[in-house]
């Protein structure tokens, strides 16, 4: 079996989701150094720091001949001292654990630069939240849910261009940790990702990105997110995000925005 | 007795210099730019980036000399008239990124045969060319345009060196 092989940053980092991606998004990039003639994979940890909140995740994927992804990711968002504030005790934290599956559908983001046919793919996250008690208290229905979604994605060397766009059918709070679906509405709505980067180098690319969500629940809004990014390649096996986020409003604590750092191993 | 290998180097070197500085007999084929697979980038910016002639010159040196050491490509290369494959590469990147030289190699799909390439191997010759082209101090954004006509290529290369 082959391992190793693809051209830095084209396996993408590992977004919110552990999917191969950007940071906010989930891209059709499939993760793992391999080529189509080989399998790869990846691990991460990321941490962010919000205004009132936090959220840290480690996980990893698994690439198939650059045609497949399968990926798992754990993911603690702690309420710190917000906690107390909202009842539920300092330091509660909502775990949920994200399995992910992605199948690259057609086309080709990095050879294909004398057209501009995406590379498109297609997946799901299956998201499973331990606090079932809690999401029914403000309003959530369900502790699991299951995100689909298409993305699309291109890079236009000629212009240095990285473009991403993602249709997600979900019906998440929050991304799941606030449950799934909610008073206001309990079934899916279409949401939006978008990305553009601006590659620097052949390691380092520069960019933003915005995400909306749904907005279930009656007892807080929820806004679109949107940050702005590097991903820099440090080796060609060790890659790092940093990244300044803005979430919006999460559980009526306003403007939650802060920094992402990820850290991902790829091979 | 040191005197003699000595001389006996020199001998060797004499006879062995012109086979290096000529080019193998390849089978006939019809020269045209064409056969580069690929027009040329329009005005001669990135030609100028790549430092004219000579810049490319050193690059396509870099090139080889990588390819050459590289495990993942050495053994590619083994049997590989090295005069030829350094003329054409020149011509090559002259021609594509917009500068004054025509391409008199072979199609991509021929220059390729048989040789049972995988991505792997081509993109070994990219992050190699990349690297080159930093040497040269090339900016990203010219390298960029450079590779942007080169990408489609894994096609013509990769696929039909299967056959």
């Amino acid at each position: 079996m082959q391992f190793g092989g693809k051209l830095d940053l084209t396996r993408g980092v590992a977004n919110v989701e552990g999917a191969g991606g950007g940071g906010l998004s989930t891209w059709a990039l499939i993760t793992g150094n391999e080529t189509r003639d080989g399998v790869g994979g990846q691990v991460y940890g990321t941490y962010v720091g919000l205004s009132d909140y936090s959220l840290n995740e480690f996980g990893g994927g698994v690439g198939l001949f650059d045609r497949g992804e399968i990926s798992l990711s754990r993911q603690t968002f702690d309420t710190g001292a917000t906690g107390a504030k909202l009842g539920l005790g300092k330091n509660f934290a909502f775990d949920q654990t994200v399995v992910g599956a992605k199948l690259r559908l057609f086309g080709d983001a990095v050879y294909a630069q004398d057209s501009w046919m995406p590379q498109v793919a297609a997946g799901l996250q299956y998201k499973m939240n331990d606090r079932t008690a809690i999401i029914h208290a403000v309003g959530g229905k369900d502790d699991t849910g299951v995100d689909y979604y298409v993305a699309a994605t291109k890079i236009l060397l000629d212009q240095s261009l990285v473009l991403n766009g993602t249709l997600r059918e979900t019906r998440a709070n929050q991304f799941g940790f606030l449950g799934f679906g909610g008073d206001r509405n309990s079934g899916y709505s279409t949401q939006f990702e978008g990305s553009a980067g601006y590659l620097v180098s052949r390691r380092l690319l520069v960019g933003a990105e915005y995400r909306t969500k749904p907005d279930n629940l009656g007892f807080a809004h929820e806004n679109s997110a949107y940050d702005l990014l590097a991903a820099f390649a440090i080796t060609h096996s060790l890659s790092a995000t940093a990244a300044y986020v803005n979430l919006g409003d999460i559980a009526t604590f306003r403007n939650q925005r802060g920094f992402y750092i990820s850290l991902q191993a790829g091979f | 007795m040191m005197m003699r290998t000595a001389l006996l180097a020199a001998a060797a070197l004499l006879i062995a210099a012109p086979a290096f500085a000529e080019e193998q007999p390849v089978k006939p084929y019809v020269q045209s730019d064409a056969n580069a697979g690929t027009k040329p980038i329009a005005g001669d910016a990135v030609f100028k980036a790549l430092h004219g002639q000579e810049g490319i010159g050193r690059i396509v040196d870099d090139l080889i000399a990588s390819l050459r050491t590289d495990p993942v490509t050495a053994d590619i290369f083994k049997a590989s008239d090295f005069e030829r494959l350094r003329r054409t590469l020149i011509e090559d990147f002259c021609y594509v990124s917009g500068g004054p030289c025509h391409y008199t190699g072979m199609d991509m799909k021929t220059a390729h045969q048989h040789m049972g390439l995988q991505d792997i191997h081509f993109n070994a010759l990219v992050q190699h060319l990349e690297d080159a082209m930093n040497k040269e101090g090339v900016p990203f954004r010219d390298q960029a345009r450079l590779l942007a006509k080169f990408a489609p290529m894994r096609t013509p290369v990769v696929d039909a060196s299967q056959n």
